[in-house]
């Protein structure tokens, strides 16, 4: 009965409009719009990266191997079991034209790829025409701006290796391009065959190797791969179906997601200060109307199910108006997203996504709601006389439902991100944040109050009335400070974290980093290219090692990826090296290395730090798969290993007889004066042209770039935040106006001027914004100190030009917000004014 | 004999605020006989209605003892003063407090609705007929004149017929015409229901027809007459 009582209260009461309830639907709208927005996004990718699978992948399945083929065995074993099969292969070289030296990522494939989907070049009709060539050389296609930088037109002809190639067709698109994940280098095309004469793929060349399968209908993937991997157990080879095409651009954009809409979850928390701010302002407003209703004999809980009914209806109608822009956006704009994104993405309605910001959307609303309207029961008949309830906490089972809520808002989250420790301390920045903003506007209310009092602001009217407005009782500061300062903070975070990232990879690296990588320096090679650098003058150090790769299968006889809890070093291949004797610079922190000429069972060095994060101990066996035969070593010894430089570093040495007969190539790092370069690069690329040179600069570009549209989306998000912070301080600024318009008059009566009254008004703006974005600073300064410091792992440095153009930023948020509402004060007579008053 | 309807045995009202505790009230004791008409005059901040507000369980005694009804209010919380009130006391205020978003009929039928009667609209359209608003119904406050607004909570505070009518200065807000057909409508109620009224006024005449006035000076009973 109380309840249907309640919600026809609750629908008469609602009649008076949703007028001050714009900021209250704004705020929702934005956080579930932004968070639903992203999960569509990253909806639409999965379901491409899913519907596209055999495309994307290039088969139905793949087998890969690294740094061989398949051999005869493997081969017949995968023509038997597929209707059709391509062989692709993937490694690292230089092209070569003239002058110019270009690091590219060549793909050589065979007369059946692509097996799927089709290549979309410009200047050839088809692969094999464009192979076909000219003037006897064969056909490439390369990467159009790979041409541009080289100055190739189409007929012009470069080298890899030994072999002269004509540019037959500008790359468009491959229809697998996308599994590949992060490119370093510009693709060149071409036809395997067609570099039998290049000198390349020599023996111990880094390259992969990968054969697409086209498999019957029906197969059953999953056992079609246990066959395989047990057909050939020992072989290093790597199986990916269409069921999972491209799981490292999955997960990067599962991942990418899950970020962007913990960012979103962030701002829908600024929004919720504005739904806090909303509701206590509307019962503000119903006061009167609660007071007389418990005067005519209504219950506490009557007045509360009232006005949650209203607030859980207004909360819908945010929630579903945020749904219609998050869902709306992406499909509006579904082209120039698709057109912006390097996975195929088919933009459309999804389920999910709508689910999940629907029930970030309702749960957060209610947990900023709920205090409000909790003390809206504490409203007393009396009110109507001796004004509104003051402040005090809630019932005990308010504040179990409160606590109730945060629980079920940050575990949603962490069930449904699936990344508690990014949740979590995501949750624990925003909560930490919000303290530290609270904390600071209770002190910027307590010096400002002091201040106004004393006496040296005796007749600096507007300066008084200014600091007396920012710390009154029942002023906007608090509100303020939060929404405002939590979108700063968040933006703040990102400029800090950003600036530490790119300084730490493009300006101290390079102090440090070598020039040059030189990779596939064939065993007979080494000393002509050691001599040659030795001879150079602008050469300032070599290091030279020599390098396999091998894949860790297994620590203790058990799945390295089980037991070493899927650490970097059990993903994929890593470079093991070989040495007798210890080479020079070496620490060893435990064990020893194994004497000269050791030529026992196999022993191995491990890096110190990723022997302890996997919890190696001296004396354990690992297992390392190095071209399909499975080396078994001790753990001998632990040694420092320095990552960060760039320089030359193995996770694994192993003792020359353990693998130096096995086909390898050399690695070497050079270091020189930035204007010894490019004559180093011409010097041997000209004597070796198989060897492949990567410039540590241009490697750095590419992944600055990367790093770049990372930061760029986080800042949208961040933007989005502070979008909401925005409209929370235009909420706060206009259920201010009334007050304003009323001390303006009183001001005007004692004799104050326009112009004193909105110097005034601005201090006050610009006090508030200075606090918020001074408190905003400190905070996100402290959660990038921590991003940099425990998961980075890198040094963190204070970056002053963002951060000050977040407290200018704070300042300028607030004098515009406050200033568009300061024109109705100033321009309305006293005498009106003070009349409408009594 | 006359039964007591209200009681009021010591009662004090001390209020804190910011600049410390005011003391509204000091050691009121009165008896209040139903269908009687009482009057509470005196000087502006005197406490007349912060003793209204007493009595009808709007404000809780911080000293003293208040029986309503047989019932002592100091005993009760909001929600049992609330629910108490329900059906048994009217307030009417000086500022009449109808609520903005509800139409006259529905401002009439709250209180019935709250209290669970049967066939609120129905009692509530028949009283606003009887305070001549029977046209006005579907109209809200703010489209109502300020008689018309005090004629509706007299309505409401009427409808449930309560044992005690408490009314805190309703002609204040009004011109004297208005004043004297809302005070004509007061005492016609009290005597059609037979409820007791008590009533808070600055005007002579109005404690005049009431059948017992109570001067209060500086929260305290001054004088009683007759």
């Amino acid at each position: 009965m109380s309840l249907i009582l309640a919600a026809r209260i609750a629908r008469r009461e609602l009649r008076g409009g949703l007028r001050g309830f714009v900021v209250f639907l704004a705020c929702l709208a934005l956080g579930v719009g932004a968070i639903s927005g992203v999960g569509m996004v990253r909806a639409s990718i999965q379901a491409g990266l899913t519907d596209q699978g055999a495309t994307l992948l290039g088969g139905d399945a793949q087998v890969e191997f690294t740094y061989r083929f398949a051999d005869e065995a493997e081969r017949a074993y995968l023509d038997q079991i597929s209707e059709n099969l391509s062989e692709i292969v993937d490694f690292r070289s230089m092209a070569v034209a003239g002058d110019a030296r270009v690091l590219v990522a060549v793909k050589a494939v065979d007369a059946a790829y692509p097996l799927l989907g089709s290549v979309q070049m410009d200047g050839a009709d088809d692969l094999p025409t464009a192979f076909g060539g000219a003037d006897g050389r064969p056909g490439a296609v390369i990467d159009g701006v790979l041409a541009d930088q080289m100055g190739l037109k189409i007929g012009d002809i470069f080298k890899l290796g030994t072999q002269e190639f004509s540019l037959s067709a500008r790359l468009i698109s491959e229809p697998d391009s996308a599994t590949g994940g992060f490119a370093i280098a510009p693709r060149v095309m071409v036809l395997r065959q067609d570099l039998a004469n290049s000198g390349l793929l020599g023996q111990g060349t880094l390259f992969d190797s990968a054969y697409r399968l086209i498999l019957p209908q029906g197969t059953d993937l999953a056992a079609t791969k246990a066959a395989l991997e047990g057909a050939f157990p020992d072989s290093g080879l790597r199986w990916q179906d269409s069921r999972r095409p491209a799981p490292s651009v999955s997960r990067f954009v599962d991942r990418m997601g899950d970020f962007l809409i913990l960012v979103g979850l962030a701002g829908l928390a600024v929004g919720g200060v504005g739904v806090a701010a909303a509701v206590r302002s509307y019962l503000e407003n119903k006061i009167s109307t609660i007071a007389t209703l418990r005067t005519l004999g209504a219950t506490g809980a009557l007045i509360f199910q009232t006005y949650f009914i209203q607030i859980a209806l207004l909360a819908g109608v945010g929630v579903v108006l945020g749904l219609g822009l998050g869902v709306g956006v992406p499909i509006l704009f579904s082209a120039q997203i698709s057109a912006a994104l390097p996975f195929p993405a088919e933009i459309g309605f999804a389920f999910g996504p709508v689910l999940e910001s629907a029930f970030y959307g309702m749960t957060s609303a209610f947990l900023f709601a709920l205090w409000p309207l909790a003390r809206s029961e504490e409203v007393r008949a009396a009110a109507l006389y001796r004004g509104g309830v003051t402040g005090g906490w809630p019932r005990p089972h308010y504040l179990i439902a409160l606590a109730s809520l945060a629980i079920i808002l940050v575990g949603g989250a962490v069930m449904l991100s699936g990344n508690w420790e990014l949740t979590l301390g995501m949750a624990g920045g925003v909560a930490g944040a919000l303290v530290l903003l609270a904390l600071a506007a209770k002190g910027l209310s307590w010096a400002v109050r002091r201040a106004a009092r004393s006496s040296w602001l005796q007749g600096r009217v507007a300066t008084r009335a200014a600091l007396a407005a920012v710390g009154a009782p029942r002023a906007e500061t608090m509100q303020v400070v939060l929404a405002l300062g939590l979108g700063l903070t968040v933006l703040a975070a990102v400029g800090q974290i950003d600036y530490n990232l790119r300084s730490a990879i493009a300006r101290d690296l390079p102090t440090r980093a070598p020039s040059y990588f030189f990779v596939d320096i064939q065993p007979d090679q080494i000393d002509g290219f050691r001599e040659k650098l030795a001879a150079n003058a602008g050469v300032s150090q070599v290091e030279s090692a020599p390098m396999l790769r091998g894949i860790l299968t297994e620590i203790n006889g058990v799945d390295a990826k089980t037991a070493s809890g899927n650490h970097w070093v059990t993903q994929g291949d890593r470079g093991v090296t070989y040495a007798d004797a210890m080479p020079s610079g070496t620490t060893i922190t435990q064990g020893a290395w194994w004497p000269d000429n050791y030529d026992g069972p196999p022993q191995v060095s491990f890096a110190e730090e990723e022997a302890l994060e996997i919890g190696l101990k001296l004396g354990d066996t690992v297992t390392v798969n190095i071209l399909g035969r499975d080396i078994v070593a001790r753990v001998t010894s632990f040694r420092v290993v320095d990552f960060s430089n760039a320089g030359m570093g193995f996770v694994m040495t192993m003792n020359a007889g353990a693998v130096s007969g096995a086909p390898h190539t050399f690695i070497a790092t050079v270091y020189s004066e930035t204007e010894a370069e490019a004559g180093i690069l011409r010097e041997l690329a000209t004597a070796y042209p198989n060897i492949t040179a990567i410039g540590i600069k241009a490697a750095i570009a590419r992944v600055a770039e990367a790093l770049g549209a990372i930061a760029q989306a986080t800042t949208l998000a961040a933007v989005a935040t502070l979008a909401t912070g925005f409209v929370v301080l235009i909420g706060a600024a206009a259920s201010g106006e009334a007050a304003r318009v009323y001390e303006a008059a009183i001001l005007k009566v004692l004799g104050a001027s326009r112009g004193r009254i909105l110097a005034s008004f601005a201090l006050r703006a610009a006090l508030t914004g200075a606090a918020a974005g001074v408190v905003a600073l400190g905070a996100g300064a402290l959660g990038a100190w921590a991003v940099m410091f425990f998961i980075m792992d890198v040094a963190y440095q204070f970056e002053p030009i963002s951060a000050l153009a977040v407290v200018l930023g704070g300042i300028g948020a607030t004098l515009l917000a406050g200033l568009v509402f300061v024109l109705r004060p100033l321009s309305r007579r006293p005498a009106g004014v003070l009349r409408a008053q009594d | 004999m006359t039964k007591t309807v209200l009681t009021m045995e010591d009662v004090g009202l001390t209020l804190a605020g910011n600049a410390g505790s005011v003391e509204i009230l000091k050691g009121i004791s009165l008896k209040v006989a139903e269908g009687e008409s009482l009057g509470l005059v005196g000087p502006s901040g005197s406490g007349k209605s912060s003793l209204l507000m007493l009595m009808g369980g709007l404000e809780r005694a911080t000293r003293g003892r208040i029986m309503a009804l047989g019932e002592d209010l100091s005993a009760l919380n909001e929600d049992g003063l609330a629910q108490f009130r329900r059906g048994r006391m009217g307030v009417v205020f000086q500022s009449f407090h109808l609520i903005p978003t509800m139409t006259a009929l529905e401002n009439v039928a709250i209180p019935m609705e709250i209290s669970g009667a049967e066939d609120a609209f129905g009692r509530a359209a028949a009283e606003l007929q009887a305070v001549g608003l029977g046209a006005r119904m579907d109209h809200y406050p703010a489209q109502m004149s300020g008689g018309e607004q005090q004629r509706v909570a007299l309505a409401r505070a009427a409808a449930p017929r309560p044992a005690i009518l408490l009314a805190d200065e309703p002609t204040g807000n009004l011109d004297s015409v208005n004043g004297a057909a809302i005070m004509d409508l007061i005492f016609g109620l009290r005597d059609r229901f037979g409820a007791t009224l008590i009533m808070v006024t600055h005007a002579p005449d109005l404690a005049a027809r009431c059948d017992r006035t109570i001067r209060l000076v500086d929260g305290r009973i001054a004088e009683t007459a007759p």
